[in-house]
């Protein structure tokens, strides 16, 4: 269905543009990041600002958007911004932690050593992650 | 003036956007290694998803919604799926 933007009140536009523009920007800052940093674990922390506040400001202006248009709550953009909370963090550890294990089977120096328990066992060397 | 405002807010975030989706596109060609471009696909897919929102919200429609969900979706399953061969060699065992 389309939307006539002629109802939305001023102050609700100028509230969804400046959420639009701080997720946006805030998406491009974290891909710079992602661009520039030297190594790969500087580089995993940059993309999550894009899927926090990035996400988290595009969704609250949609939402804002959509429910002065249409004159009643329009809430289901803020699914986008469960899942993209919910799932990001899972991911992110997952490949942190594939990245490591794959860095300690090389013996690469700049990741610190295994601890003791998963260091006889080279297959759970990336699980075992309770020892500090 | 509203609608002015929405749109070149939208329009905006249309450029921040596509700069950022070609950052990671750089980044997945010139990753020294696998994890890097990993990272740079889920970077990549979260990017297109918000893109997608809002090129909905410039339209003012509701029918991207949900093709941004399902972007987001695979994202997370290819990434997931993705982290794990890196770790054990293969997906399901």
């Amino acid at each position: 269905m389309m939307m006539d933007f002629a109802n939305v009140p001023l102050w609700a536009a100028i509230v969804a543009a400046a959420f639009f523009v701080i997720g946006a920007g805030l998406t491009l800052l974290g891909t710079i990041g992602l661009a520039t940093f030297p190594s790969f674990y500087a580089r995993i922390h940059a993309p999550t600002l894009g899927s926090s506040w990035g996400a988290g400001g595009m969704v609250m202006g949609s939402m804002i958007v959509f429910s002065a248009a249409s004159g009643r709550p329009v809430l289901h953009d803020i699914l986008i911004g469960i899942f993209a909370t919910v799932t990001t963090p899972v991911t992110l550890m997952m490949l942190g932690r594939a990245s490591l294990y794959r860095d300690r089977s090389e013996g690469n120096p700049e990741v610190p050593p295994a601890p003791e328990a998963a260091a006889n066992e080279p297959a759970l060397a990336g699980e075992g992650g309770d020892a500090p | 003036m509203s609608a002015t405002i929405i749109v070149t807010a939208a329009w905006i975030a249309h450029g921040a956007l596509a700069l950022a989706m070609a950052l990671c596109t750089w980044r997945m060609i010139a990753g020294p290694r696998a994890q890097d471009r990993i990272l740079a696909l889920d970077s990549l897919y979260v990017s297109a998803m918000l893109q997608l929102l809002t090129f909905g919200v410039r339209t003012g429609t509701t029918v991207y919604f949900e093709a941004a969900l399902i972007i987001g979706m695979l994202g997370f399953i290819a990434t997931l799926s993705l982290a794990k061969f890196l770790m054990r060699g293969e997906v399901i065992e």
